[in-house]
């Protein structure tokens, strides 16, 4: 399918994507309200700094640092990875594969257009609570703040490719249930989820460094909370495109090599 | 136009026995088997064609049509649809083809078909008047109108049939491969359903392959059957030349309602096939047709005669068990 024609259905897919969306009222809420782990971790955290800043971490550092990712988990997080090794393990995939739109295209405009409802409920909530608790931990750069939008939106690439990759994996080994648990593990103490990277143990940070998943989540936390010269900004974004390109690739890999092993299931 | 040269499709299954120790085994040292779902299929379809696609349970059948649709890529052999090979799923191909699968759903489950339909629109790039239009028509033909706003999840399996038939052919594509498109119908809605295909069909030029566990719908729909059997084609042919030649003889059915006939007197006429009530169906041959209906309308008052072909469904378990005896 052609990019402009991909483009010409991108409105109906996106449409859709917000009915599907809020077709269940009741599970969306609280759906929308099993994503506050960081509100957790902020109550946790903001104890043990209470008397006095830890390891470089105030109280009102903490609290801008968990509402940022609540703000980032909720703009970014994918559930794609359950659904199309799903889909495949019960042959569902089969009508996906027969109309003229690539699933990857169909998946992130589902995805897409759920992301403003996800956030209906605690972007406000979390938006107030920052500027009023932890607004003096903000940045206040005028580069930093421009440059969050095109982090976030890296961020989200590159974790609906890491979501998509894992599903895809289903297309081999039928369930990823499994793969899925432990890339939630990584990712929780390797993007900052749990803590903030400069918290963690040396070596374990060093690996954060160079695996995906601090560019899923903290590389924007950063850029809204921390003061970083022109040198760390640059290191940030282009880790982020060098990690949405190798990603990108990963995905396509995959998916290539799985739908040959497709057994369409089922009918 | 359809084309299956030496087609084969093998699975590698898993075996395990059943029980716990099987299970911990498995977990270690796992047996597999290959299973030969498709063994050698050749088989061509002419543009417009009607033809129905016949198999025990396990056959291959639905193997066949996922691979002509290019869900599946085949072991070996070559496949040519449209002019295309099914696995590229090229955008041409995927505009020219439908798969219907009576047991798999492509409406979204907590939208109203409507919404499918837009979907297919958009992705399948109809433009606008031409959608309308054909929506209209499906709409008419398969009394949709009442359908259309309710969520997928709501409908009946008979209203989700139809709604599925019409986002299936939306886009009208020219070669329809239907799985069991009347499966869990009533028999009125399979009368629909045989009727649309049809017009459908003749309208379209389009080419049909269809598998149905309802001879009636193959009877109804398909001058031409493809037979297979483990795998393996069977039989490609005209309909009636294969009853003819499985066996030639008709079924004569009648009731009695004054002169009662023992099974004596009727093994003079023909093979008692059944007898329910006062219901008998024979198996005549052909040249004995004029002679035997003579008599059981004269001389013994039958009404409510019929003369028929035999059962498709009979001649496929002959077949089915002839093919089993030289495998």
């Amino acid at each position: 399918m052609s990019a402009t024609r991909t483009l010409r259905a991108l409105p109906t897919l996106l449409r859709i994507g917000v009915a599907e969306t809020v077709a269940y009222r009741g599970e969306f809420l609280v759906w929308i309200l099993t994503t506050t782990l960081p509100l957790v971790m902020l109550g946790l955290w903001t104890s043990v700094a209470e008397e006095a800043p830890f390891r470089g971490y105030s109280s009102a550092a903490f609290v801008a640092y968990y509402l940022s990712n609540l703000i980032v988990r909720n703009l970014t997080g994918s559930w794609v990875a359950w659904q199309i090794s799903e889909e495949i393990r019960l042959g569902a995939m089969s009508m996906r594969l027969l109309r003229p739109l690539h699933p990857y295209v169909a998946f992130a405009a589902s995805h897409l257009a759920a992301v403003p409802f996800r956030s209906v409920v605690v972007l406000p909530v979390a938006i107030v609570l920052l500027v009023s608790s932890g607004a003096s931990a903000l940045t206040t750069e005028p580069l930093q703040l421009v440059l969050i939008l095109p982090s976030l939106v890296l961020a989200w690439i590159i974790t609906f490719n890491m979501m998509f990759t894992i599903g895809s994996i289903g297309f081999f080994v039928t369930k990823t249930m499994g793969l899925l648990n432990l890339y939630f593990g990584l990712f929780s103490l390797l993007s900052g989820y749990l803590m903030p990277i400069p918290l963690l143990p040396r070596a374990i940070g060093w690996f954060a460094e160079w695996l995906p998943f601090r560019y899923t989540l903290s590389a924007p936390i950063e850029l809204m909370t921390l003061h970083l010269d022109g040198e760390a900004i640059a290191r940030i974004l282009f880790a982020q495109i060098g990690w949405a390109i190798a990603t990108l690739v990963l995905t396509f890999w995959v998916w290539n090599r799985g739908v040959k092993n497709f057994e369409a299931v089922g009918g | 136009m359809i084309r299956a040269r030496e087609l084969t499709k093998h699975f590698r299954v898993h075996k395990r026995p059943p029980g716990f120790v099987s299970a911990m085994k498995s977990l270690v040292r796992r047996k597999y088997e290959t299973v030969k779902a498709v063994d050698g299929v050749s088989f061509t379809i002419e543009r417009g064609e009607r033809v129905g696609f016949l198999g025990p349970n396990g056959a291959g059948k639905t193997t066949t049509l996922k691979v002509l649709a290019g869900l599946l890529h085949p072991t070996s052999g070559e496949v040519e649809v449209e002019g295309h090979v099914p696995f590229k799923r090229e955008t041409p191909l995927l505009e020219a083809i439908t798969l219907v699968m009576g047991q798999k759903s492509q409406l979204i489950w907590d939208l109203p078909p409507s919404e499918t339909y837009a979907m297919n629109r958009a992705v399948f790039d109809v433009p606008k008047a031409q959608f309308d239009k054909t929506l209209s028509e499906l709409t008419e033909l398969l009394d949709l109108a009442p359908l259309l706003d309710k969520p997928t999840r709501q409908l009946s399996l008979g209203e989700r049939m139809k709604c599925e038939l019409a986002a299936a052919l939306l886009h009208q594509p020219t070669t329809l491969f239907l799985d069991e498109p009347t499966i869990g119908l009533d028999v009125a809605m399979q009368v629909a359903i045989r009727d649309f295909v049809r017009s459908y069909n003749q309208k379209h030029e389009a080419t049909v392959l269809l598998t149905s566990h309802y001879m009636d719908d193959v009877v109804a729909l398909c001058p031409r059957i493809i037979v297979i059997d483990a795998g393996v084609l069977i039989h490609d042919g005209d309909l009636r030349q294969l009853i003819k030649t499985m066996d030639p003889d008709k079924r004569v059915s009648f009731t009695l309602t004054s002169v009662p006939l023992g099974d004596d007197e009727v093994a003079k006429l023909g093979v008692l096939v059944t007898r329910e009530g006062g219901r008998i169906t024979l198996k005549v041959g052909e040249a004995q047709i004029p002679s035997v209906v003579g008599h059981l309308l004269g001389a013994l008052k039958a009404a409510d005669l019929a003369i028929e072909d035999p059962p498709l469904e009979e001649i496929l378990r002959v077949m089915f068990g002839k093919a089993k005896a030289t495998t």
